[in-house]
């Protein structure tokens, strides 16, 4: 399995270079020493990390004891066991919960799920805040895939994070690049909250990056400035990310210097780190693929402006999947692609 | 619609059973026994519906009980039924605010069942969840402060009627979504099964959920892999306002398992509860799920905004009152057994609304949570996110 499974990375290597991360180092746990691998390999080898350092670690769902749809959970099943790596039926929503209820120091890794909405909004967010703390929901980890591969479809594509950062009581993670994943699904499965994992559907073979062998993790709740600049700040996550580097390029070329965060965690945010590049910049962009009415770029743009209203120098800008259900064919027009940003970008500076 | 009458006023006639039939046709209750004699001496008594199994055998009708156990049956539902009609006033003085589902007519489910289990099992309700409480062992100053929102509540008085939990005695709550707690009872059975200790879940749910989506779901998963699931459905006739026969194509919910046994109760009798619960935990530690139907009743109204006599006669309730009350029957079993005389039981009845009066005093004491609660248990440690008193200048919690 594993084998064929590099041998298709193998062949979308050539499209690597196209869309490729700035992944600037993170002082504290990243070392050099790293091997080349895509982003389902480094979820592979988060997940095979943390059932090897915690005993009480399991992972269930649909497919995930033959590897899951996604290669992600390749080998875990033969490595700890049927009995900590398990299929279930398409409704693994119903179980998890009372299990990791009566388990509150287990970690439950969930592939799929945005069809468990409910559960995890009315149960696993609320559990602790309804007893009074005498339950919770904070083992769980739900890993699900989102966003576009460009011909999804409907229902595949979609980005529901904004749907979950509606939900006080859980965390949403995005991860932008393998080493990214690693680390902050290893912080994600061993925080005591319920987290919501969203793994980019397009980079799962396509983002290829040095990832360190070693257990690790990066800070949740923690922006990370990716790419530093003075005219205007850019904040993204996930896929997005890329895109918005290749806009940040061109608009470099014409001599704007654009700033780009990743956001990582969605809920709770890092407000502050956006704020102290707005105050520098006075401008703000967002990009999300998620379309733009109700979308979490609406949340940050209202906060910037709140906070640093007499700093801003231009309307908040929006660049962002258009008010539609997610297009079959219409997928490049639906899409904020880098020439949408780039438009975006010019005539903010130039308000 | 004929037929759909037709089936009303059949469910309607079956509402009244008469007990009485029960007395007269178990030949030991006429027996007088003396009361001198022994506590804990063994009685048996038949059940006065018999079971009615799907897919699996019947459970004995002869129950053995004691007179000890049934003095306690009757002290233990007379306090439910106490205790829902002290919160039933208190809401009406607006001291109890935000829902409130009551429980009065039902006491027999929640004592019978505990009869029949230990607290290492676990039990999982809907909203209507204050005697299921009381019956798992907490206390009446917990539930009356919670319901008042007050600290000395048992979930601080944050959780507040529907949310009552007890952890020490494998009470996993009153959960407010219809239905979502069997779910979660399938998977506290998958973790006993996981664990191997012996022990099952129960996950009680109404004649209105029963209709639900994820019921099924769950079924199917805690039948697939032989989970030690009791899922009772507690079929009070009315999911609301909704009579049973308008929502449900087949109201025979102990078959609606398909592939899962089950079992219809008379759910107005504590004993036939017990029995049927002490069959229903060996056959699942055996063969997997398995449904309880406790044919019951509900008094009052679905909840405090529900007259509960719009869409039901006050003959019927009245009738089901006089028929099948389930602290009455045990009253007059105590009676015809002459283990305690009418006087000795009018004064325990007026005990335990001394214990109310004084729990519902004490509780009024408990001050309401500090606001700072307001932001804690959202995540592990602090809120988690940014947020403001009402002035929206002061921040009360920021980033753990």
């Amino acid at each position: 399995m594993a084998a064929s499974s590099m041998r298709r990375f193998g062949r979308l290597g050539c499209w690597v270079s196209r869309r490729e991360f700035s992944t600037c180092d993170d002082k504290v746990v990243v070392q050099k020493s790293g091997k080349s691998m895509n982003l389902y390999s480094a979820i592979n080898q988060a997940l095979h990390i943390a059932l090897e350092s915690d005993p009480r670690a399991y992972v269930f769902g649909e497919d995930v004891g033959f590897g899951g749809v996604f290669r992600c959970t390749t080998g875990l099943a033969d490595r700890f066991g049927k009995s900590r790596v398990f299929n279930t039926p398409l409704c693994e929503q119903v179980h998890l919960m009372g299990f990791i209820l009566t388990w509150p120091h287990k970690q439950g890794i969930v592939g799929f799920g945005i069809g468990l909405a409910a559960m995890i909004v009315n149960e696993a967010a609320k559990f602790r805040y309804r007893s009074g703390n005498q339950f919770n929901c904070g083992g769980l980890t739900i890993r699900a895939p989102y966003g576009a591969v460009g011909h999804g479809g409907h229902y595949h594509s979609q980005s529901p994070e904004a749907f979950f950062c509606h939900v006080p009581g859980i965390k949403v993670i995005i991860p932008r690049s393998p080493q990214q994943a690693k680390g902050l699904l290893l912080s994600s499965i061993r925080d005591p909250n319920p987290v919501v994992f969203f793994e980019p559907k397009w980079l799962y073979r396509l983002a290829v990056e040095e990832v360190p062998e070693h257990d690790y993790m990066l800070p949740l709740s923690e922006a990370e400035v990716i790419r530093e600049g003075s005219d205007i700040t850019l904040v993204g996550w996930g896929a997005q990310l890329s895109i918005m580097e290749q806009a940040c390029l061109e608009a470099e070329k014409e001599g704007i210097s654009c700033e780009l965060i990743d956001l990582k965690t969605l809920l709770p945010w890092d407000k502050e780190t956006v704020e102290a590049s707005v105050r520098k910049t006075g401008r703000l962009l967002i990009s999300h693929e998620a379309p733009v009415t109700g979308g979490f770029g609406a949340e940050i743009s209202a906060s910037i402006v709140e906070r640093c209203f007499l700093r801003l120098e231009a309307p908040v800008a929006r660049v962002c999947g258009l008010d539609t259900p997610f297009p079959l064919v219409f997928e490049p027009f639906y899409m904020p692609t880098k020439n949408k940003i780039l438009d975006a970008i010019k005539s903010t500076v130039n308000y | 619609m004929a037929l759909a009458h037709a089936a009303s006023s059949s469910s309607r006639s079956n509402l009244l059973r008469p007990f009485s039939a029960a007395i007269s046709c178990a030949p030991s209750l006429r027996r007088p026994f003396s009361s001198s004699s022994d506590d804990t001496r063994t009685l048996t008594i038949e059940t006065s519906v018999p079971f009615t199994s799907h897919q699996c055998e019947t459970p004995s009708r002869s129950v053995e009980t004691s007179p000890k156990e049934l003095l306690s049956f009757f002290r233990d539902m007379a306090t439910m039924r106490r205790m829902e009609i002290a919160a039933d006033s208190l809401y009406k003085a607006k001291l109890i605010r935000g829902f409130c589902h009551l429980y009065d007519g039902q006491e027999a489910v929640a004592v019978g069942m505990e009869a029949a289990i230990t607290k290492k099992d676990s039990i999982i309700t809907a909203y209507r969840d204050h005697c299921t409480f009381l019956g798992r062992g907490g206390t009446l100053l917990q539930v009356f402060s919670e319901l008042m929102g007050r600290q000395a509540g048992c979930s601080k008085g944050k959780g507040g009627s529907m949310h009552f939990y007890k952890k020490d005695s494998g009470f996993y709550g009153g959960h407010g979504i219809v239905g979502a707690q069997v779910p979660l009872g399938c998977g506290l059975a998958f973790a006993q099964k996981y664990s191997k200790d012996g022990t099952v879940s129960f996950a009680l749910y109404g004649d209105g959920a029963a209709n639900q989506g994820q019921l099924f779901e769950a079924l199917n998963i805690a039948a697939l892999w032989d989970l030690p699931a009791i899922l009772v459905c507690e079929n009070n006739h009315y999911g609301m306002g909704t009579a049973e026969w308008r929502a449900a194509k087949s109201p025979s919910y102990y078959k609606r398992g398909d592939y899962v046994p089950g079992l219809k109760v008379d759910g107005m009798d504590a004993l036939a509860v017990k029995q049927a619960c002490k069959f229903a935990k060996e056959h699942a530690l055996k063969n997997g799920p398995i449904i309880l139907e406790m044919d019951t009743y509900r008094y009052h109204g679905h909840s405090m905004s529900d007259p509960g006599s719009t869409y039901r006669t006050r003959d019927e309730i009245s009738g089901v009152r006089q028929e099948r009350d389930p602290i009455e029957r045990i009253r007059k079993l105590i009676l015809t057994h002459d283990l305690a005389t009418e006087k000795e039981l009018k004064d325990t009845e007026k005990e335990v609304r001394k214990l109310v009066d004084e729990a519902i005093a004490q509780a009024k004491e408990s001050p309401m949570p500090d606001p700072s609660e307001l932001f804690t248990n959202v995540y592990s440690k602090g809120l988690g996110v940014e947020a403001f008193g009402a002035d929206r200048k002061e921040v009360r919690a920021v980033l753990p």
